[in-house]
């Protein structure tokens, strides 16, 4: 798909944007691109992307593999800098910000939840997510975080005695203590069955809702995108389309 | 609370690689170990040696004469520097004991009335001191006594200027001028079965010398900041008319010349091996540490992306390496301590030092951890640094892809022979050129060290081969009381079993060339000389001057003189006039301050007539009792020495600290290759677990899959191997340097034995850990593995 497509697409989700009253932008990208050199081929993971964030919002980003969905999200989770663009968070350049003010913004405002769940195998659930935690302004104690994602019960469970739907429950539960206010998931059920892969998707959704979490998740799960406000669909490094769900669906009647 | 976590974290991943950490540790600990026990040994034996002297008010000065009346004492006194003179009674006897296989020589040393020498003091260890008046007692001296079972009560026979006499023995004692029981003359090894102090009241026996009223040996002891040199060159005037035989100072006297020796060797040691050590833990912490590190690099990326600063990173893994450096100091502390005594006691017996000192210098506790905290740090952060460079994103994928392609051997088809695993382990020690050589280099140090240790046993084989066997080629050597007619020589070629005899004339004698000078034997060879030769450094004859003298190496230069120069004698017998005398060549021998030259020329400089003082000679197999009864009847005879005897006791004093240091670098040679090939395979082992375990999963077999893993190890240490000789050459050459003596230097010669022994001990130590890992490998969990990404 060429340049101009997304350009005319990104118009069309801004025209039925304003008609909806989007709630104002959290993380805003502008012509982002994202160049990885290779030896002597540079592969153009983005390519001038524009694309926002918006409070309170549940984004689902689909997209084949290789369209560089992930790197959009870590660069929008400051674990990477574009090539060129800019990304603003209130009102503050990341694509510009030191590396000091990086780490310091995950720290502050991004909880990450990785499709390999990143745990440290030699803390429990409950350490894990003290690690972050320890390091976070008003956190959730860690048990309230592991009770909201159901693994109350296994708080001194180390990763390798926990299922991997339940690892990537106290990954989740590692994300959101810190009471984000972005919620940056990358294919978080990409390494679960359906059960558990459902189980994690509630506990996102509970996330979004009842902390108002604003929360993105990549997946190539088409029915999870029914769980959105609102999905984007990349393609070779661009916005391909954007389109707005009516109606979110529950986590629980998603099937695939 | 920041952080309470991460140190739980730390303590947990310290227990979970337990293994790892206590192989580095274990490194660590030998380097510190290493450097602590040598250290707390040099400190202690100096401290029990400095504390003996000044207690025992060991003299500054030693001079013995013909005879003085004891007036002369007082101009001594007036020597300005002088502190304390002792003016006493020292003279040779004769000791004919059944037990010994030769007649012991002895030393009689008079003792003021009924007490203590002021200066020399005895150390009494066992019975009483001598009374008053009683020319019959005598303290003995420990080391015979303990010898030959003597003990108080006992009478010793005792030949004092040709007459025989019973003398009781009424106490043990030691003294610090007997720390090194050396007879005097001569080449002189110590040797407490030859030699005898007796202490005895010398009023009562000066009759017996002829010297009542007189003296004939001095003992003198300086105040602070006195002149040695000058002290020495006004005792020599004072003396000289009482045909006094040159003062010496400490540095000569010819007990504490030896134990000088031994210390000088030792802290040589002392600094040069434990820096080697040092250097080599520290090196090897690098590279185990940065290893490490780049496994973790998945945890790594995962703290950055959630919000830990590089900072606190850091933080945390210089805990980590201090917890390792910490627990390697402490662990070498204790070991260091506990060896260093061992060493120390070891030292102490050998030395015949009675006050044992011992106290580890607390004050190396800092040094040595740091070196080796500074060194992990390095190594850690520099790994550290790199993976903290990538952004958080890059770093959390694996490690930059390097590209695999065919290796070097490979294109030259040696690939092949090895078939499919082979081919992987090549390609994967090719991949990493870097890492496989610094393992490489690991191995090839410890390699290295152990051939160090073991090369100066070569170095003491050598030195007895050529000084002992190619340049002496009697059996039997004989010292003559004093100057004597050749005629002796014709007499003891008479002797039934004596094949042949030749005669030689040691003297010693004052060498100078400009301002330098050295007291050094002199040895005149008969023409035709057959049994002592004269060889250079590659074992070649060195043919006799004529009208001149030949000088080993080490006392040319000390001299500063090169063949064609003239140094000055000054002779130590007789008048003491200078003389020149051509030097025409120079020659390399371990045993390094001597000058040689024609017994005719040596007698011409004395001008004397021609006269031998020692004896060689070639004796049949069977005929040894015989002949050495026959000679020891000879009055000229002082001393007879089988050649065998004098070799096994030159191996007996090198003997028990060689094995120590043999055993303590083998032990750390073996510690560093465990150390470097465990954590090698340990890592290689968490980095590739799913390779191997999907090949368990292909159907290889668990040896098969072993076989990479081990194999790869393996490889490097074979490369290492000729580098670890070659490295081993290189640091016995540097340890040769730190104990090159005046008058023994080491010659750099290793032995197919030395190398082949290195060899063994580090494969061992390879296997041994190879199989270690290979357990570990046979107990993967194929399911768990390939579960886990990457
Ligand atoms: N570190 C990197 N070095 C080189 N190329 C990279 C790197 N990271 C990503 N790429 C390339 O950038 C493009 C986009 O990658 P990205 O990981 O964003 O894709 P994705 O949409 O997340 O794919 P997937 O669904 O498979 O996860 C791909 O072509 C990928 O090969
Ligand atoms: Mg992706």
């Amino acid at each position: 798909m060429t340049e101009n497509a997304e350009g005319t697409q990104q118009g069309n989700g801004e025209g039925t944007g304003n008609g909806d009253r989007l709630p104002p932008a959290v993380l805003e990208a502008r012509n982002v691109t994202r160049t990885y050199r290779m030896g002597e081929v540079d592969v153009h993971a983005l390519r001038g992307v524009d694309f926002s964030l918006h409070q309170g919002e549940f984004l689902v980003l689909v997209g084949a593999s290789g369209s560089g969905k992930s790197t959009l999200m870590n660069i929008l989770g400051g674990l990477d800098r574009p090539t060129s663009g800019s990304v603003l968070f209130q009102g503050q350049d990341l694509a510009r910000a030191a590396d000091r003010e990086l780490t310091e913004f995950r720290r502050r405002h991004v909880g990450f939840v990785f499709q390999f769940y990143n745990l440290m195998p030699s803390l429990t659930a409950r350490e894990n997510v003290a690690l972050v935690t320890e390091i976070a302004r008003d956190p959730l104690s860690p048990a309230e975080a592991l009770e909201m994602v159901g693994l109350g019960h296994r708080l001194d469970h180390f990763p390798s005695q926990l299922s991997g739907g339940e690892q990537q429950r106290v990954a989740v539960a590692r994300a959101i203590a810190k009471r984000p206010e972005i919620l940056l998931c990358d294919e978080p059920t990409g390494a679960l069955d359906y059960r558990s892969g459902v189980v994690v998707l509630e506990v996102i959704e509970r996330v979004n809702e009842e902390l108002g979490t604003t929360t993105a998740v990549i997946t190539h799960n088409a029915p999870i995108a029914e769980m959105a406000d609102r999905v984007v669909i990349l393609h070779d490094g661009g916005v391909e389309e954007e389109r707005r769900n009516a109606q979110r669906a529950r986590a629980s009647d998603i099937r695939w | 609370m920041i952080g309470s976590t991460l140190n739980r974290k730390l303590l947990r991943n310290l227990r979970e690689m337990w293994a790892q950490v206590a192989t580095i540790a274990l490194v660590v600990a030998a380097g510190v170990a290493a450097f602590v026990a040598l250290q707390a040994t040099v400190d202690s034996l100096q401290g029990s040696r400095d504390r003996y002297y000044e207690e025992f008010r060991f003299g500054d000065v030693f001079a013995s004469l013909e005879r003085a009346p004891d007036g002369v004492g007082g101009r001594l006194r007036e020597i300005s520097g002088v502190t304390a003179v002792d003016t006493r009674l020292v003279a040779p006897v004769r000791i004919p004991i059944e037990a010994a296989t030769q007649p012991p020589i002895g030393e009689v040393v008079g003792l003021p009335a009924g007490g203590d020498a002021p200066l020399n003091r005895v150390l009494l260890l066992e019975g009483r001191m001598v009374e008053a008046g009683r020319g019959d007692e005598a303290l003995l001296l420990e080391p015979f006594a303990e010898r030959f079972g003597i003990a108080p009560g006992d009478t010793l026979p005792v030949i004092m200027e040709g007459t025989l006499r019973q003398v009781r023995i009424v106490g043990i004692a030691n003294s610090p001028e007997y720390v090194y029981p050396a007879p005097p003359g001569g080449d002189a090894i110590p040797d407490e079965e030859r030699f005898a102090a007796l202490w005895m009241d010398r009023d009562a026996v000066a009759p017996a010398f002829r010297m009542e009223g007189a003296f004939n040996d001095v003992v003198l002891r300086l105040g602070p900041g006195a002149s040695l040199p000058a002290v020495l060159a006004e005792v020599d005037r004072t003396l000289d008319p009482y045909g006094g035989r040159g003062a010496v100072g400490r540095d000569r006297h010819r007990s504490n010349y030896f134990l000088d020796m031994r210390f000088e060797q030792l802290s040589g040691m002392a600094t040069s091996v434990p820096l080697v050590f040092l250097a080599v833990a520290a090196f090897l912490l690098n590279v185990v540490l940065s290893r490490i590190i780049n496994l973790e690099r998945g945890e790594i990326a995962a703290m950055k992306a959630l919000g830990y600063h590089n900072r606190e990173i850091g933080l945390y893994y210089v805990k980590f390496v201090a917890v390792v450096v910490l627990l390697g100091t402490v662990g070498g502390f204790a070991l260091g301590g506990w060896m260093g005594q061992g060493i120390t006691s070891t030292f102490l017996r050998f030395f015949g030092l009675p006050l044992l000192e011992y106290s580890v210098p607390a004050s190396t506790f800092v040094p040595a951890f740091a070196v080796a905290l500074g060194f992990g740090l390095v190594g850690a952060l520099v790994a550290l640094r790199r993976i903290l460079r990538l952004s958080p994103a890059e770093a959390m994928r694996p490690e930059t892809p390097t590209r695999y392609r065919p290796s070097f051997l490979e294109r030259l088809g040696v690939g092949d022979l090895f078939g499919t695993s082979g081919r992987m382990i090549l390609r994967e020690l090719s991949r990493h050129p870097v890492r496989t050589t610094l393992s490489s280099v690991g191995v090839a140090l410890a390699v290295g060290i152990i051939v160090m240790g073991r090369f100066s046993m070569d170095a003491m084989d050598f030195i007895i081969d050529s000084e002992f066997y190619l340049a002496s080629r009697e059996d039997i050597s004989v010292s003559l009381v004093g100057p004597t007619s050749d005629r002796a020589v014709n007499e003891v070629r008479g002797i039934p079993g004596v094949r042949f005899a030749e005669g030689l004339r040691v003297t010693s004698v004052r060498m100078t060339s400009d301002h330098r000078s050295r007291d050094v034997p002199l040895y005149g060879y008969p023409d035709e000389n057959r049994l002592r030769i004269l060889l250079d450094g590659e074992g070649r004859r060195v043919p006799m001057p004529t009208g001149g003298v030949v000088l080993t190496r080490t006392l040319a230069e000390m001299l500063g003189v090169e063949a064609g120069d003239t140094v000055r004698v000054r002779l130590r017998e007789g008048r003491a006039d200078e003389r020149p005398l051509l030097v025409t060549g120079t020659v390399t021998q371990a045993f390094g301050l001597q000058g040689h030259m024609r017994l005719e020329d040596l007698n011409r400089l004395l001008g004397e007539d021609p006269a031998v003082n020692q004896l060689r000679l070639a004796v049949e197999r069977g005929a040894y009792p015989e002949v050495e009864r026959r000679l020891s009847d000879m009055p000229r005879v002082l001393e007879v020495t089988r050649k065998e005897q004098a070799v096994a006791r030159m191996r007996a004093l090198s003997g028990d600290t060689q094995r120590v240091l043999v055993l303590v670098l083998s032990l750390f040679g073996a510690v560093i290759a465990v150390g470097v090939v465990y954590n090698n395979a340990r890592v290689a082992l968490s980095v590739r677990a799913r390779d191997l375990g999907s090949l368990r999963v292909l159907g290889f077999t668990r040896r098969e899959v072993s076989t990479i893993l081990v194999g790869e190890q393996m490889i490097q240490v074979l490369v290492a191997l000729p580098f670890g000789l070659w490295i081993g050459r290189i640091l016995a050459g540097l340890l040769a340097g730190t104990i090159d003596q005046e008058e023994y230097r080491f010659p750099l010669l290793i032995s197919t034995e030395t190398y082949a022994f290195a060899v063994s001990v580090v494969l061992a130590a390879a296997l041994v850990s190879a199989f270690l890992v290979r357990r570990r490998l046979d107990r993967l969990d194929l399911i768990g593995v390939l579960k886990t990404r990457e």
